[in-house]
């Protein structure tokens, strides 16, 4: 078997000069792009929803409760495809309708946004509870009792703790985001597995094609544990080894 | 509003039963395949030898960093010619589930030998101890002694980690396997009825890993109260 890596280098048919290089790299940016588009909502979401989880109030756990169970009991796939095919049709019409108007790329982009963040935002529902749960519950009466109210409590007390506490397996859920960004081809997305697939079909070179991404995905990786790593060692609080479990 | 019309679903039964089968074939054997590979994994990856325990940890690192799609874009590229040739079949031979379960069970392996590490580790040291000073090999202190505890602690975790596989197997779509997923796909399609197609299948993999998951957590925590 002889490999060709110069094949990057030739021109690619969308013209402008553009060179197979240039597809990848812009399959790469749309990896990227998505997930922390994604990362976001899973955060803000996740974090909502895991405060939820650890309230007195039983609606507004079982509201959780339930987000979690359905989004983590349902194959990723076949959530992206409920967002992409079946939501257009049950929400009402005006939204449905201005949705199948955007452009094509935008209306994946967006479904896959959606998906990835709300399947990560049940992961880290999950590590925020857990977090807040490892705190011991001196600290809840401890805020409550110098006169906090609950919000208070949560928000000067336990979540600067929970969040300090839980930075290693947020490390590792993003980066099973970014691996997870991969199921966006499925819908057509032109990300970085889509485009591994696009530059066999153009250049019908598969091994220099997918080892290219596959090393683009393992550079993904190391560049999220390093800076998380970086992180985890500003955020670390005195006196705690372990992170608050998974 | 949209009109629901749920009638092409009893009638596609058998078809999405077959796609169901597969999906069942798949998880099985990488769970078998992917828990025996995991167990050498991890005890290569405990070993003392540091060129054994670091080709574990490349191992367990390499197929961690990729996403499971590519390892399937992977495995549907270089297996079925692979395959073909080294068991002289005819071109034509479809060889594409066998290619989706070897792509799964080295997948998974590396997943579930995170898992029996772990297991192995929290066996108290003073076993290993003992079992040598009776006068057993290495090799039986592992297998009479160790491997027998780390299973029962672990199993919570193993079969937790064999619900996200059954799970991911939905994944061959990427290929021309047609399992439950592509079936319920297949059908919609096919009846212009994607949306009650994908949201039944949905709702099929939900009450299985629920009912899964709930009888594991169960099972867990009776565990922990025997521990």
């Amino acid at each position: 078997m002889d490999l060709n890596w110069h094949v990057f280098l030739e021109p690619a048919p969308s013209g402008g000069g553009a060179t197979y290089l240039d597809w990848t790299i812009a399959g790469l940016k749309i990896t990227v792009m998505l997930s922390m588009a994604s990362w976001v909502i899973a955060l803000l979401w996740g974090s909502v929803m895991g405060v939820f989880r650890t309230m007195p109030n039983r609606v507004l756990y079982g509201i959780a409760t339930v987000y979690v169970e359905v989004f983590r009991n349902i194959p990723l796939l076949v959530q992206l495809f409920i967002w992409y095919f079946v939501m257009p049709e049950l929400v009402p019409p005006a939204l449905g309708n201005w949705y199948k108007q955007l452009d094509p790329v935008t209306a994946m982009f967006l479904a896959s946004t959606l998906c990835l963040g709300f399947f990560t935002g049940a992961r880290i529902c999950e590590q925020v509870r857990a977090g807040i749960e490892s705190l011991s519950k001196g600290q809840k009466a401890a805020g409550l009792a110098l006169g906090f109210s609950l919000r208070q409590t949560y928000n000067y007390v336990l979540l600067p703790m929970a969040f300090r506490i839980i930075v290693p397996p947020l490390a590792s859920e993003m980066v099973n985001l970014v691996k997870n960004s991969a199921v966006a081809s499925t819908i057509g997305l032109l990300e970085l597995a889509a485009m591994g697939r696009q530059l066999v079909d153009y250049t019908a070179r598969a091994y220099e094609s997918f080892t290219a991404i596959t090393l683009l995905y393992i550079a993904l990786n190391l560049i999220i544990l390093g800076f998380m790593s970086w992180v985890e060692l500003k955020a670390r609080v005195p006196g705690f080894i372990s992170g608050g479990g998974r | 509003m949209y009109d629901f019309d749920w009638s092409p679903i009893p009638r596609a039964i058998p078809f999405l039963w077959a796609g169901m089968k597969v999906t069942l074939q798949i998880t099985v054997v990488a769970m078998l395949v992917g828990i025996g590979l995991g167990t050498v994994i991890a005890i290569m990856r405990l070993s003392k030898n540091r060129v054994v325990s670091a080709l574990s940890a490349g191992y367990v690192n390499l197929f961690r960093a990729v996403p499971l799609i590519m390892v399937l874009l992977w495995f549907f590229l270089i297996v079925p010619s692979l395959i073909v040739r080294i068991f002289n079949l005819p071109r034509t031979a479809n060889v594409q589930v066998t290619s989706a379960m070897v792509a799964f069970s080295l997948f998974q392996a590396a997943y579930y030998a995170e898992i029996i590490r772990a297991g192995i580790q929290s066996v108290k040291a003073g076993q290993i101890g003992a079992a040598l000073a009776l006068g057993m090999s290495y090799g039986q202190a592992m297998r009479l002694v160790v491997l027998p505890q780390a299973f029962r602690n672990m199993t919570p975790l193993l079969l937790t980690q064999t619900i996200i596989l059954f799970q991911d197997t939905s994944l061959v779509y990427v290929s021309a396997v047609r399992d439950f997923f592509g079936a319920a796909n297949i059908v919609g399609t096919r009846d212009g009825r994607i949306v009650e197609l994908i949201l039944f299948a949905g709702a099929v993999y939900f009450v299985i890993c629920f009912v899964l998951s709930t009888l594991v957590k169960r099972w867990q925590d009776r565990l922990k109260v025997a521990a």
